[in-house]
């Protein structure tokens, strides 16, 4: 038993590293919109199809679209945030919530309707290849996967810390009417935060399809253990985000080994409200904001 | 410099300020006094372009600027010091001082933040700490020292020595002539008259949206109507 600890532990550290990066798009959009965005699943399914099609008619490697469709999804988040959910909200939460909800189901409603709920997967060459790490055997799509997304959460980090513009992101996130009064354009601010986090979920399209299967409902999948994600590592917390994701990977893999394989989501959930027991603001998260 | 003609504005349907006239020329202190709730922030937030007035025009620098965004106000070279400082306290003080300059080059960054330095000593020792550990006229600096880093031609200060002790109080007006010193208009934005009139060039005193009296600060400081309104004298 013990043998099958092991990779079981490594195999959920890889899918945890792509749980942490949805996440770190939907922590970054809370943290400074303070809004909840419920269509980051839809377009996490978007950014699927966008990088299968890329490969079914171009026969583009899903790596090598990542210079594609990154740039792509951040001026289609930026876009969105721009021109529909800050016109149509008005300033009020609840109406974000609504549009996100309703921009959610209409993209997976055209999806169905466009693409029907066939489940496809991309023909690569070394789909089957594995990579032997302390005696485990990995595919290697898996552990590119793992490598680029936590190679992602620092860069991020480092844009945030030392960039005009991540200083100014940060300037909006804590105080909106200061930011305003240095001449920060605040709507601007936004949609490249909303482009940010879009983008996010476009390179996590790019390192999932290689190993996984879209379908017009795969945003389901990816957004319950997002949102537990965000919430537990502290909600805003880029850090807690990246912990908390790797955590949820490992301990979905283990059940899946002890319990059975279609069980292992139970376990993100009862660790969820464990640990939102014993902490209610999260792995990360500052008591009362 | 700064010329407001019959400004009228308000919060719905509710009218604050009944038509206003002021100016600043340049490199002047003007005054702007008169007790809570009298209009004051309302009409700093038309001149920063948070409010648009529902009547009249705000030019600078013989340009309309009324209905243009904050940030396009800021570069046009107003800088506001608002009420309750408005700082980024998670972030540190040298980063606060450097968004400050966000719509300027960068060459100059470096010669406005020493000039900055130099104003404030006391920021200048605290460089890496977050603001938000700062006490209250520290933070007050802090978000002088923020308006200075856009290179304004005008600063507008909202209330700068509200909540601060007599002393900071005191350090606080010395700064505000230190900073006119070199050639920034200053808007003072305040309830306190004596110290108030004994910077400024000119002052207006403001009551329920209307000027009610105006001019030379020397004489305003001697009008007996002002003094028994406001200086219980």
């Amino acid at each position: 038993m013990s043998s099958l600890i092991l990779p079981a532990v490594l195999s959920g550290l890889m899918m945890g590293a792509v749980y942490a990066l949805i996440a770190l798009g939907l922590t970054l959009i809370y943290g400074v919109l303070h809004i909840i965005n419920f269509a980051h699943g839809s377009l996490l399914m978007l950014a699927l199809f966008a990088v299968y099609f890329l490969n079914f008619y171009l026969g583009i490697d899903p790596y090598l679209a990542i210079p594609i469709v990154l740039p792509v999804f951040f001026a289609l988040g930026y876009a969105l945030q721009r021109g529909l959910i800050s016109p149509m909200s008005s300033g009020s939460e609840q109406n974000v919530l609504l549009i996100t909800l309703a921009l959610s189901m209409i993209i997976d409603n055209l999806a169905l309707y466009f693409w029907t709920s066939n489940t496809r997967s991309v023909d690569i060459p070394y789909a089957y290849d594995t990579v032997e790490i302390l005696g485990a055997f990995l595919p290697l799509g898996r552990v590119i996967a793992f490598g680029a997304a936590l190679a992602a959460a620092p860069l991020l980090w480092l844009f945030m810390a030392h960039t005009r513009t991540g200083s100014a992101i940060r300037a909006v996130a804590i105080e909106k009417r200061g930011a305003e009064l240095v001449g920060i354009d605040v709507n601007h601010t936004y949609a490249v935060c909303f482009g940010i986090g879009t983008a996010c979920v476009a390179l996590a399209a790019c390192l999932l399809l290689p190993t996984f299967y879209v379908t017009p409902q795969v945003g389901y999948t990816f957004v319950l253990v997002a949102f537990t994600t965000v919430v537990l590592g502290g909600m805003g917390s880029l850090l807690g985000a990246l912990i908390a994701g790797l955590l949820l990977g490992v301990i979905e893999s283990l059940c899946g080994l002890f319990l059975g394989e279609s069980l292992g989501q139970i376990g993100i959930f009862v660790a969820f409200i464990l640990i939102l027991l014993f902490k209610p603001s999260g792995l990360l998260g500052k008591v009362g904001r | 410099m700064l010329e407001i003609s019959g400004i009228q504005a308000g919060y719905g349907s509710m009218a604050v300020l009944q038509g206003l006239d002021l100016q600043v020329k340049a490199g002047e202190i003007v005054a702007l006094l008169g007790s809570n709730g009298v209009g004051k922030t309302t009409l700093n937030n038309v001149i920063s372009g948070f409010i648009r007035p529902t009547a009249g025009s705000v030019s600078f620098k013989g340009e309309v600027i009324n209905g243009r965004k904050p940030s396009e106000i800021v570069a046009a070279g107003i800088a506001q010091v608002p009420e309750g400082r408005k700082i980024f306290p998670n972030l540190t003080i040298r980063e606060n001082l450097r968004l400050g300059a966000y719509r300027r080059a960068t060459a100059r960054v470096e010669q406005n933040f020493e000039r900055v330095c130099t104003i404030f000593p006391r920021l200048k020792e605290r460089l890496g700490q977050s603001a938000g550990t700062l006490s209250g006229g520290e933070q007050q600096m802090l978000a002088i020292g923020r308006g200075m880093m856009s290179e304004p031609d005008l600063l507008i200060l909202d209330e700068p020595s509200l909540g601060l002790s007599p002393l900071m109080v005191e350090e606080m007006f010395a700064l505000i002539t230190k900073i006119n010193a070199d050639g920034v208009a200053v808007l003072l934005v305040e309830q306190n008259v004596m110290q108030s009139l004994g910077v400024a060039k000119r002052a207006y005193v403001l009551e329920q949206g209307r000027f009610v009296m105006q001019g030379e600060a020397a004489t305003l400081l001697a009008d007996p109507q002002l003094r028994q309104a406001y200086l219980g004298m």
